[in-house]
């Protein structure tokens, strides 16, 4: 049972900010959005301003968004390719390797000023990178990534496998919000169990689109919890999947080409291996706020709370290198864009379900409890369930816990 | 039967306000009658080339005719939850120009401001942007193939959500 005012109470959503926001490793980006040495993207983790971006001697850096003088956001463009940062307010200037360049009337000050890097940009404590995905972590004594991500590296493999060359970030992310906790959003990335309620309109289109083929029924497959609050769903997809489960939509062209992939899968990694990659699906949540969800395309979701009901969202679509200007690039767009973002088939409704929670969590005083026991067996260890067990909500909470409670600094 | 270039904008306007009334009626299926029948409809997405093929880079929404139908068919379902019950909306559209005939279309760009009440949750969302048509003459008279509309907003924030057609 979770306590509803944990959506709502302010002092709550300060602790989280504190102890899980400002210690767990939280996504900022991936390596292929910055192409070019320069490139860099002004990204907000955790209310920090952060700069991600691809130095001169193309090493992978994160700032933080502020002058070492008087504390002025030395970037104020989304994104860009820039050799330095020039301060609008007095005028310091910083290589794109955070070291300091000019400050104003240098004469001014005492001769060992700056010394030890001190008017150099301030880089985040942390920041580490598995596969493509970098993350940051505020808290200089985290663990390292790879040791957080723990169980969730399987998952990540499987998905990055795919590609025969590399995977990529296609174009730019979706940005929208919901005026809802970022813990309920956490909860509908990993509930399968919601989807014929909330999407019967989606489950209608990919009827129509598969020529009936695709028909949801017992599904076969497993959640895990992944540990330190990560959790994943895997099962058998019930839609087209580019990667790789034709439908009649694509055309028998496509048909050829999906079989050639799925040849390549059982060559490269075995037929076992294979057939998860191909036509299983997977919603992974690692904790606290990135979703990756290999499901009818890929997407890489990271959600910001700003308020203890509201957040915001940024998706991203990812995809294999050698699909660009291919059929299959567009499928796998199509796909995502029939489910998935705030105009798609599904989202939408997701959002309103989100919002409406939020709206009647503000009845806690007499209606107290969300209850998350689906699938509990309280003689077992609730490490692995049904597809539609509510255990990747418990995994979640469990996280959770752990971070809030845990003492030190 | 009256060609291509024989639309003022006077011509234009009323299909564009009989367009808006449409929507803020909730008469969809009528409205997907002024498109052909593989019309497209597209939202780019608000950062990058707002003209970049959708098959290319990840646009809001990019549909074809056979998703344009599906989401006219989705809306009118009480289980399009975002939409059920339906907001109240009101279209306004202005700066109407056109900018002549190009490979057998008419286009033309209006400006449009769209507010959105939400009869749920209390709030107000307006989206305001550019929309760009390309027009055939066909023998029913004027149809969209394709509907463009560039939102000039940075972000989805606070409305979180697209599920009106703008």
């Amino acid at each position: 049972m979770i306590s509803r005012e944990a959506y709502t109470d302010p002092a709550v959503y300060r602790l989280e900010m504190d102890r899980i926001f400002s210690r767990c490793w939280l996504y900022v980006g991936h390596s292929t959005e910055l192409g070019k040495p320069g490139d860099f993207k002004t990204r907000t983790l955790a209310d920090r301003s952060l700069i991600f971006l691809k130095d001169r001697n193309g090493s992978f850096r994160c700032f933080l968004n502020v002058c070492p003088h008087r504390g002025a956001q030395v970037c104020r463009l989304r994104e860009g390719n820039a050799r330095s940062f020039n301060c609008i307010y007095h005028g310091w200037i910083f290589e794109n390797t955070g070291k300091s360049l000019s400050i104003a009337e240098p004469e001014t000050y005492s001769p060992n000023f700056g010394d030890g890097g001190r008017n150099d940009l301030v880089p985040v404590p942390r920041f580490e990178e598995y596969r493509g995905f970098w993350f940051v972590n505020f808290d200089h004594k985290a663990s390292s990534l790879k040791e957080y991500l723990g169980g969730t590296c399987d998952y990540i493999d499987i998905i990055v496998d795919q590609a025969a060359t590399e995977m990529h970030i296609v174009g730019n992310s979706q940005e929208y919000s919901a005026r809802a906790n970022w813990k309920l959003l956490a909860e509908n990335s990993i509930d399968i169990l919601h989807v014929e309620a909330l999407h019967p309109t989606y489950l209608d289109l990919v009827a129509t689109n598969s020529g009936g083929a695709m028909k949801r029924g017992k599904m076969q497959g497993k959640c895990i919890d992944l540990g330190n609050g990560h959790s994943v769903i895997e099962r058998q997809a019930t839609y087209g999947r580019p990667i790789a489960q034709w439908i009649s939509l694509w055309g028998e062209e496509a048909k050829v080409e999906i079989d050639a992939i799925y040849a390549r899968l059982v060559k490269q990694f075995g037929e076992e291996r294979a057939i998860r990659m191909s036509r299983y699906a997977r919603n992974l949540l690692i904790f606290p706020n990135l979703v990756i969800n290999d499901i009818m395309s890929i997407t890489v979701r990271s959600f910001q709370p700003k308020a203890a009901d509201y957040m915001e969202v940024n998706v991203w679509a990812l995809a294999p290198r050698e699909e660009v200007g291919t059929p299959a690039l567009e499928r796998r767009l199509s796909n995502f864009l029939e489910f998935l973002g705030p105009g798609g088939f599904a989202t939408p409704d997701d959002i309103e379900a989100l919002e409406s929670c939020q709206r009647a969590a503000l009845s806690a005083c007499e209606a107290p409890w969300n209850d998350l026991s689906k699938g509990f067996d309280p003689n077992g260890d609730d490490r692995i369930g049904d597809t539609k067990d509510e255990l990747p909500q418990r995994a979640f909470w469990r996280g959770w816990q752990a971070q809030l409670l845990r003492t030190g600094t | 039967m009256r060609e291509l270039k024989d639309w003022t904008r006077a011509d234009i306007e009323d299909w564009l306000y009989t367009e808006a009334a449409l929507l803020d009626e909730w008469r969809l299926p009528e409205w997907r009658q002024l498109f052909t029948e593989d019309a497209s409809y597209l939202v780019p997405n608000m950062a990058g080339d707002p003209y970049a093929s959708p098959a290319a880079t990840l646009y809001l929404i990019a549909d074809d005719g056979h998703h344009l139908t599906e989401r006219v068919k989705r809306l009118g379902k009480k289980t399009a939850h975002a939409e059920y019950p339906h907001s109240i909306t009101h279209r306004t559209i202005s700066n109407v120009r056109l900018l002549g005939i190009e490979n057998g279309d008419l286009k033309v760009s209006c400006n449009f401001t769209t507010n959105r009440a939400n009869s749920q949750s209390g709030v107000i969302d307006t989206y305001f942007g550019r929309q760009e048509y390309k027009f055939v003459q066909s023998t029913e008279g004027l149809l969209a193939r394709e509907k463009r509309s560039i939102l000039s907003i940075g972000a989805l924030r606070p409305h979180g959500r697209l599920s009106i057609i703008l």
